[in-house]
């Protein structure tokens, strides 16, 4: 567990990147770099960091970047993985970094290839809910009720469970995280660095521009979105399922606050009726009874296969 | 010690891809490449081939493996067909844009709808314009000889550009054939170890492949076609040093039989090529003055060839295993392309044969070298684009 203090003063995210104002993804792409250092070979597909990165002849980061295909962030891991292992270089981590569309919509199926076929790399989904980086259109990720410009009257559908869905490739090391939380995030990248195989971080990335919020209140709205137990920090290391803080303490109902604290902030959510937003309130609470009964199983379902 | 082999050119291109020494393989199973991928597996796990071998969810993720490990610094392959090719469109062009050398063995399969599992050329042509070189091949022995010719041109810094080594599906794919394979130290020796552009490097950290302003973006194009161009002067050197090295030579781009005083020249690619031959030997006893040029490779397309072949020759019938819909086979228009500026050009006829497997023998190519003679002496093609053996 490392302080605020202990973090590492190297930047590896360089000033002039060209993320918008108040961007939850450039102060969590910053904690990545200082959680793990420049001995990473990172996988960016079509995504927000597309744009972020800064274009030709310019770069921001201070680490080998491979750009590629929309749909093959894992793919294109498991290559490198591959090539890394027969040149005997040790010592280096492959991430990749993608968007929710890029994991949870259209590259999920190389994800899930890849985790199956316990490829040893750190995937890491940073989750603004939407396509942002084309204009803010709806994807898997959006969570119900939110204005997308692809559904203006709000989604209908709910957010779909990544973070679980993963969980179910029984792969060492699934987390959740939030870079309103820095230390936990960076915690959990560190921790995903040393266990060998397939590890999965899920980062809730407020984004000003899409959520429509004020720039200045973005690590506020995802301490609410933590807060209100609508984004639950939890890690599942080797199938064992656990919360952490803040999360943990939100078991008690009573303690968690209303979501209505965290959607009426955001211009998203403006056109959520009253139902809506009580709908959201009891899916939430549906969510802690889940997470109590797995935050309390001692054998879980999770647990990798490991090699036969 | 060389060894004889009798055996499949989807094993081959297994026995290729061994003896080229590639460390990463990433492919995804799909008739008729299928028994490329059971070969390659054989000699991993009986310990004859020590590579990574990704056994990918598709032939998207093959290729983008591929593209993530050329791009780590090591030598890689793959293999495909049809539908599995199409699939891969996208990263075809990753590859490419990217500059990396990777090889890959396209099993000719035409492509659905309706289903088909038999051979024709639809699948690597419609990948025409992706940025990859084309081989085509006649036989067994140029399948082997090509992928090794193929990685050290892909390899050549004056190219840095992918390939695809085309062989028809069944007719070559799972046919028996005596195939030479040399000594492992003269492959060595002909084709140094792995080199790429650019490698992805912790000591150099690049972002590779990110945003290009339209200030930039035409240039990265035309240094494609310059290697494009390099790669066209090269491979008959590569065919040639091949030949002198381990006794196989494959006609560099063309493949010429008989044209020197042909009034008529059949231009074939693949396996019509080795058919068109024994047209050829058939129709000379009869006192026609008849040449076979088979195509080897369609990408870079070798236009200085077809202009010196269009020298002599009054009549050139194009066969395609292909159609473009709405035009005609690709083979015949870049023909007629490549003659549009020249003085006095010979007749150009298209036929399009061999669609979805259907049989191309030296018979089928008599029947169309009559048909092309006949137009010759009339002084005109009656027909653009001829359909051969269609049901009436």
């Amino acid at each position: 567990m490392v302080t605020i203090k202990e973090l590492p003063k190297e930047e590896y995210l360089l000033k002039g990147h060209a993320a918008c104002a108040g961007c939850g993804t450039a102060i969590s792409l910053r904690l990545l770099f200082k959680a793990l250092g420049n001995k990473i070979v990172l996988v960016v597909p079509a995504c927000c960091t597309t744009v972020i990165q800064g274009p030709y002849p310019y770069t921001s980061f201070v680490v080998p970047l491979q750009n590629i295909l929309f749909e093959s962030t894992a793919a294109a891991a498991s290559g490198i993985v591959a090539a890394l292992r027969q040149r005997n270089l040790k010592g280096i981590t492959v991430v990749g970094w993608a968007g929710d569309g890029g994991t949870v919509d259209i590259g999920i199926q190389a994800l899930s290839g890849a985790a199956e076929r316990e490829t040893d790399f750190i995937y890491i989904c940073y989750d603004n809910e939407a396509y942002g980086n084309t204009g803010m259109q709806r994807s898997g990720a959006t969570p119900y009720g939110a204005w997308t410009t692809t559904t203006p009257s709000g989604k209908r559908e709910r957010k779909k469970d990544m973070p679980l869905i993963m969980a179910a490739h029984r792969i060492p090391y699934v987390a959740t995280a939030c870079p309103s939380y820095p230390i936990d995030l960076v915690n959990k990248l560190r921790k995903a660095k040393e266990i060998k195989g397939t590890k999965y971080i899920h980062i809730l990335a407020p984004c000003p521009t899409g959520w429509r919020y004020d720039t200045s209140k973005t690590v506020e709205l995802g301490r609410l979105a933590v807060q209100t137990g609508l984004w639950a920090l939890f890690e599942i290391e080797y199938g064992k399922f656990k919360l952490n803080p803040p999360s943990d303490r939100l078991i008690d109902k009573a303690k968690r606050k209303p979501v209505k604290e965290y959607l009426t902030l955001q211009g998203r959510f403006r056109s959520l009726t009253e139902e809506d937003a009580e709908r959201i309130q009891k899916w939430v609470n549906e969510d802690w009874d889940k997470y109590r009964k797995l935050a309390s199983n001692s054998t879980s379902d999770f647990a990798p296969y490991g090699k036969i | 010690m060389a060894q004889m082999l009798i055996d499949t050119a989807n094993h081959i291109a297994g026995y290729a891809a061994k003896a080229a020494r590639v460390k990463v393989v990433a492919a995804y199973p799909i008739t008729p490449q299928t028994t490329v991928v059971e070969k390659i597996a054989e000699f991993v796990e009986s310990g004859k081939m020590d590579i990574e071998y990704i056994r990918v969810e598709s032939e998207h993720s093959a290729m983008v493996a591929c593209i993530g490990a050329a791009a780590a610094g090591v030598r890689t392959f793959t293999a495909t067909s049809s539908h599995g090719l199409a699939l891969m469109h996208e990263a075809l062009h990753w590859a490419s844009g990217s500059r990396l050398p990777i090889v890959m063995a396209v099993v000719n399969r035409a492509m659905g709808a309706p289903w088909s599992i038999w051979p024709d050329f639809s699948d690597s042509l419609s990948q025409r314009d992706t940025g990859w070189m084309q081989f085509y091949c006649a036989d067994n022995q140029e399948v082997f000889d090509t992928i090794i010719q193929a990685y050290k041109l892909c390899e050549d810094e004056r190219v840095f550009l992918p390939a695809m080594v085309c062989l028809e599906g069944f007719i070559l794919s799972h046919t028996y054939m005596p195939v030479k394979i040399p000594e492992q130290k003269k492959v060595d020796d002909f084709l140094p170890p792995y080199k790429s552009g650019w490698i992805l490097d912790i000591n150099r950290p690049f972002s590779h492949s990110n945003l290009v302003s339209p200030e930039w973006y035409m240039e990265f194009r035309y240094m494609i076609q310059e290697a494009m161009e390099n790669a066209k002067h090269l491979i008959p050197v590569i065919d040639k040093e091949y030949g002198e090295t381990f006794g196989f030579e494959h006609g560099g781009l063309v493949e010429k039989y008989k044209c020197e005083d042909a009034d008529l020249i059949l231009l074939t690619m693949g396996t019509m090529g080795s058919e068109a031959k024994i047209a050829v030997e058939n129709l000379r006893k009869d006192g026609l003055k008849v040449g076979s040029a088979r195509v080897r490779v369609f990408r870079p397309f070798p236009t200085e060839e077809i202009v010196k072949l269009a020298k002599e020759a009054q009549m050139f019938a194009a066969i395609d295993r292909h159609i473009s819909f709405g035009m005609e086979g690709f083979l015949a228009t870049e023909i007629k392309a490549s003659l549009l500026n020249q003085k006095d050009p010979p007749l150009v006829a298209g036929f399009i044969a061999g669609l979805g497997g259907r049989d191309v023998t030296f018979d089928t190519i008599g029947k169309i070298a009559k048909k092309s003679l006949k137009w010759m002496h009339g002084g005109k093609v009656e027909r653009e684009t001829e359909w051969v053996d269609l049901r009436e």
